[in-house]
């Protein structure tokens, strides 16, 4: 039987529009407008969820994004669904179901809460305990621990919802649109800035729009009814863009801010279709108010976890806002005025409230009186020192304080209750302030940590200030708005306010009982459960930076990142340790301020999107011929064709067959192109690379190794001389921007003085590899007028021609040893240009070949690739390239490295050739490679970089790097393999055509 | 998330750029004269100080100019900007 708690109608919820929703499985109604939160609170249902590590039954706690204990699980089982989401923050809709969390088999009954009752033996540090001693506990804790910990259910289908991001920037972003965001947003936007003022409720006004304490006054109005009008005054400013239901996540330097925008969260799941569920929104803006508000502090003490105990300021709010009464018997624990507010509040709306407990000997402010005078029972000076109820509370016990607070005295009394309202002072929301990177001071009077920065690129005001008081709100948003907008005046400058002074003050962080601190569980942070105990022991195992006390406990570190309960932690820290809480200096608040769904991080860069890739002119011709592809960089490369269902291994087989023994075609169109032009162009090629390149003749081809300054080969490639002042020079395919921008940065910061001009023309072009001993003729068929002899056009030489009217440049090199021909054309002639190929090729069976295949042919003839066979660490020395290495050359990128004890010692890994004892044994890639089998720790002498099964030699090779491999050719190595040793013996990496004959066949 | 006042460009948000290290280390003119700690000095060696330090950027997705920037590392502001070749201001 639900009983309804609806006291009062409230302007913000639309009690025309009646709303179903499902918690744990059971139907309840609420009205458009309300939370999940307070329609539950509306049907009398306080306990909503386990806590994490003891499963004690935990309730609603606040009203805000600050929530410990409500986090819910929202339309479970399907794709939408979504762990960890407060509950104070959901509005609910039609059809909305939710269910508790981190409860086993059900919150009522929850198997975990056994956790409560060996709780001694779950200290602080416990986790982290069973992880280090004895290892075999772990293994005994982990099944329990994993079963019972957990934090929801993260959904198993992709999310069906569309994501997005914005870049938005303005003069004047306001962040919080309490009174005093309301107040700066407004005063900006009529002085012509261009303003943006986010909240991350669905309602503008903050907690001030249900202010109606009568001892408050602005301009003789109730705070509530001032503000409202100010806020439909904003409606009619020009420069103002308001944004509600957005949450400032982080703040970065240079006025940076990402928020999310929740756009269909409210909404019922058939509206939310085809709509952008969540915007990130990239701020840059030129100035930064900070209105963040502030959060009401609960109070540390005995068992002050039980459902039913709320914050004081939630309590109001629900009442008000929602017109909800969160109990019948309401009783508040104070340590300032603000639960007098509450209690008035209520009973002013006819809600029971049946005492105030108040830490306080005395307080004379207005409302106090009030609450006297109409007949609530104060106990001053009084604490509690025990509650009860175990899924609600139903009980407290009080006792006297001692005057110095840390004991407690006299007779015990015990009041009934079914809800306790804190109010433990105030903490101003700084984590945003602190994220840009500025320093807080302590504030000994307020207890809290406030900004001390003002710059014309950011203020704080308001509560987040420590402004807590009207009064204070208005005089130091006004002088603070007229300094950062350089303005002479405020529309509210001469508005009248009154506000009550609260004149007394105690703080206690941890309250005494009449039990030993080691008998009572007071929680300072209710998520990760976390009590006073556990830090005092943190303390005495010797712990003493915040950071690892934090880190030891865990608290502060649950999904709310400990909004309520921090400074708890470093007033029981700073008390236990006898420092001033200003020296011991906070934990860092680190981004997003509540959490970020990851679609919202990674907006529409899913799927395709994801990562960008590139595809060649050819591709469409390689996707109808039922190409395999694979990624190399950012490109779809075709891996090998096969063809009557072949493996991967036949088809390369037959393609490595064929490109020897008639002829083959390779789509090379994505190796990095890049325009070399200037009268020092020569020059500059001298310099970059290790071979010398100043008597290169026109119309020449060259091939060259990139080094690195630290004698590292960088990158390899083909260069042609176009022109006396004109080069054209390939990269590998993966290295091509790279090394643009390696030889911009030389020729921009080191060699200024030499004119020469890098242009990428990578896409510009579309390449054809045609290979074997038929390529000649058929590159006969195709440009019948050309003189392909020898003489005319012989090998590692250019030419410029035409095919029909398709401009054309002919490159004769080759990298699979065979006679061959690179034909470069426009890119959008690629296709065209290949489809030219395969018809003349026809009669010679011409083979269309991927990149297995090339990496195949090339290793026949122990050609290396950058970054397979070498991995940032091999010299040309030690790729046994040394041929390459110019001798006369005064200079170029590397060249003093290679002269350094350590790249000239004679063990450094080399590059040799493997052949296995057994050549039908095709070796694994990255396998390690011995000399001893019978040594523990056996000596890696290296591993093999490339290896293939050719089928022109029929048998198995490899290429691999091996300590001081250049003088072991001839000898036996092993290769230990999980289930067997290979015997192989280093061979001359050149396996195939060793005197390159049929390069010109 | 820096705002980046390229001197080619102007103002230019931090992910169209690249940070290239520590500024005004020239590469020697004549490294073969150089001992291996010379070089080593020059190859290996960068003070990454915490406070004002002199560093190369690249604008690398806008006119991919290389420019210097004096940064302090501590808090990020950036205190100057001038280009390559131009004498760094006085501290
Ligand atoms: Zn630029």
């Amino acid at each position: 039987m639900t009983k309804n708690l609806r006291v009062k109608s409230s302007e913000y919820i639309d009690e025309t529009n009646r709303v179903s929703f499902k918690f744990n499985g059971k139907t309840y109604h609420g009205f458009k407008g309300d939370t999940l939160a307070s329609a539950l609170l509306a049907n009398d249902v306080h306990l909503v969820g386990r806590s994490f590590k003891y499963h004690r039954p935990r309730g609603i706690m606040s009203c805000g994004s600050e929530e410990p204990n409500a986090i819910v699980q929202i339309n479970p089982g399907s794709d939408r669904t979504e762990p960890n989401v407060r509950a104070t923050e959901v509005e609910i809709y039609e059809g909305l179901e939710a269910i508790s969390q981190n409860c086993w088999p059900s919150v009522e009954f929850d198997i975990g809460g056994i956790n409560n009752f060996i709780s001694p033996f779950l200290p602080a540090g416990f986790y982290y305990k069973t992880f280090m001693w004895p290892a075999s506990f772990w293994e005994k804790y982990e099944f329990f621990i994993r079963h019972s910990a957990g934090l929801g259910k993260s959904p198993t289908t992709s999310d069906p919802d569309t994501y997005d991001h914005r870049n938005l920037h303005c003069d004047v972003l306001v962040v919080g649109a309490g009174i005093s965001g309301v107040l700066a947003a407004k005063n900006a936007a009529k002085n012509n800035f261009k303003t943006l003022l986010v909240d991350e409720k669905n309602e503008l006004g903050g907690s001030t729009i249900f202010e109606n304490n009568e001892f408050n006054k602005i301009d003789n109005k109730t705070p509530s009814d001032w503000l409202k009008k100010e806020i439909e005054e904003l409606k009619s400013i020009k420069n103002l863009e308001i944004k509600t239901r957005t949450s400032v996540a982080a703040y970065h330097q240079y006025n940076y801010l990402l928020a999310r925008e929740n756009l269909t969260d409210h909404l019922e799941i058939k509206n939310k279709k085809n709509k952008i569920r969540q915007r990130l929104l990239k701020i840059r803006a030129k100035k930064v108010i900070l209105a963040t508000g502030s959060l009401e502090r609960p109070l540390i003490f005995n068992n002050n976890d039980r459902p039913g105990i709320m914050l004081s300021s939630a309590v109001k709010k629900y009442s008000e806002f929602y017109g909800v009464a969160c109990g019948n018997k309401n009783v508040f624990f104070t340590n300032n005025d603000s639960a007098y507010e509450s209690a008035l509040s209520l009973h002013n709306k006819g809600i029971n409230v049946e005492a105030i407990i108040d830490i306080r000997e005395q307080s004379e402010s207005k409302i106090v009186k009030k609450v006297n005078d109409v007949g609530i029972k104060i106990y001053r000076s009084y604490t509690i020192v025990d509650t009860a109820g175990y899924k609600r509370i139903n009980n407290i016990s009080i006792m006297k304080l001692s005057n110095d607070g840390t004991s407690v005295i006299g007779n015990k009394i015990s009041i009934s209750c079914d809800c306790l309202g804190v109010a433990g002072g105030w903490t101003p929301a700084v984590h945003l302030y602190t994220q840009s990177g500025s320093k807080l001071t302590f504030d000994e009077e307020k207890k809290a940590f406030l900004p001390n920065k003002n710059t014309s690129e950011q203020i704080s005001v308001g509560s987040c200030n420590g402004d807590f008081k009207l009064d204070e709100i208005f005089n130091n948003l006004k002088k603070k708005i007229k300094e950062m907008l350089n303005i002479n005046e405020t529309d509210f400058d001469n508005i009248k306010v009154e506000n009550d002074q609260e004149n007394s003050k105690r703080n206690i962080w941890l309250l005494p009982s009449d039990k030993t601190l080691g008998k009572t569980k007071p929680f300072v942070d209710y998520q990760n459960d976390a009590t006073a105990k556990d830090i005092k022991l943190a303390l005495r195992e010797g712990f003493r930076s915040i950071e690892h006390v934090k880190r030891y406990t865990t608290t502060g570190m649950g999904t709310d990142q400990g909004k309520l309960g921090n400074m708890h932690a470093l007033g029981i820290i700073a008390d236990t340790a006898g420092v001033k809480m200003g020296e011991l200096g906070t934990t860092t608040f680190r981004p997003p301020y509540t959490p970020l769904t990851f679609g919202t991080i990674v907006g529409r860069n899913v799927g395709k999107f994801f990562d960008i890739f590139r595809r060649t002119p050819m591709n469409d011709w390689h996707v109808e011929n039922k190409a395999e592809f694979e990624n190399v960089g950012q490109w779809k490369r075709a891996w090998y064709y096969p063809i009557n269902g072949e493996t991967m291994h036949q088809a390369v087989q037959r393609e490595s067959k064929s490109a020897r023994e008639s002829a083959g075609i390779l789509d090379a169109s994505t190796l990095g192109k890049i325009d070399i032009q200037g009268s020092d162009a020569s020059e500059f090629l001298n310099r970059v690379y290790t071979n010398a390149w100043s008597k290169l003749a026109i119309g020449k081809c060259r091939y060259g190794l990139m080094l690195n300054e630290d004698g590292m080969v960088y990158d390899d490639g083909v260069t042609t001389r176009l022109g006396e002042n004109h080069y054209i020079m390939s990269t590998t395919t993966g290295g091509a921007a790279n090394v643009l921008g390696k030889l911009e940065d030389y020729l921009q910061t080191e060699w200024p003085e030499l004119d020469v001009y890098l242009t990428s023309v990578t896409d510009h072009y579309a390449t054809a590899s045609l290979c074997g001993p038929n390529s000649k003729k058929i590159l006969k068929k195709i440009i019948p007028d050309l003189d392909l002899s020898d003489e005319n056009f012989p090998h590692m030489s250019f030419k410029e021609t035409n095919i029909g009217n398709i401009q054309c440049r002919i490159m004769r090199i080759s990298f699979t040893g065979e006679h061959s021909y690179e034909i470069n054309v426009q890119a959008s002639y690629g296709k065209n240009l290949w489809e030219k190929c395969m018809e003349a090729g026809k009669e010679f069976n011409i083979t269309p070949y991927g990149t297995e295949t090339m990496h195949l042919l090339r290793a026949e003839k122990g050609f290396i690739i950058v970054g397979q066979d070498t991995d940032g660490t091999m010299t040309p020395i030690d790729l046994q390239m040394d041929w390459i290495v110019s001798k006369k050359k005064y200079d170029f990128i590397g060249k003093r490295s290679l002269y350094r004890s350590d790249t000239m010692r004679e063990d450094r890994k080399q590059l040799v050739g493997l052949l296995t004892d057994d050549p039908e044994i095709v070796l694994e890639e990255g396998a390690q490679i011995v000399s001893k089998l019978n040594q523990s720790p056996v000596e890696m002498l290296g591993h093999v970089t490339s290896s293939y099964f050719s089928p022109n030699l029929n048998k198995s090779i490899a290429l691999a790097v091996i300590k001081g491999g250049k003088d072991m050719m001839g000898k036996k190595l092993f290769i230990p393999m999980e289930d067997k040793n290979i015997n192989v013996t280093v061979a001359n990496p050149v396996f195939y055509d060793e005197k390159n004959e049929r390069l010109n066949a | 998330m820096f705002l980046i006042n390229c001197p080619y460009c102007g103002e230019r948000d931090q992910q169209e750029f690249k940070a290239g290290g520590e500024a005004h280390i020239e590469r020697p003119k004549q490294p073969t004269e150089l001992s291996d700690d010379e070089w080593a000095e020059y190859l290996f060696m960068r003070k990454n100080i915490k406070g004002v330090q002199f560093e190369r950027w690249n604008h690398t997705h806008g006119c991919r100019k290389w420019f210097n920037m004096v940064r302090d590392t501590s808090n990020d502001e950036i205190k100057a900007i001038y280009k390559m070749g131009e004498k760094p201001p006085s501290q």
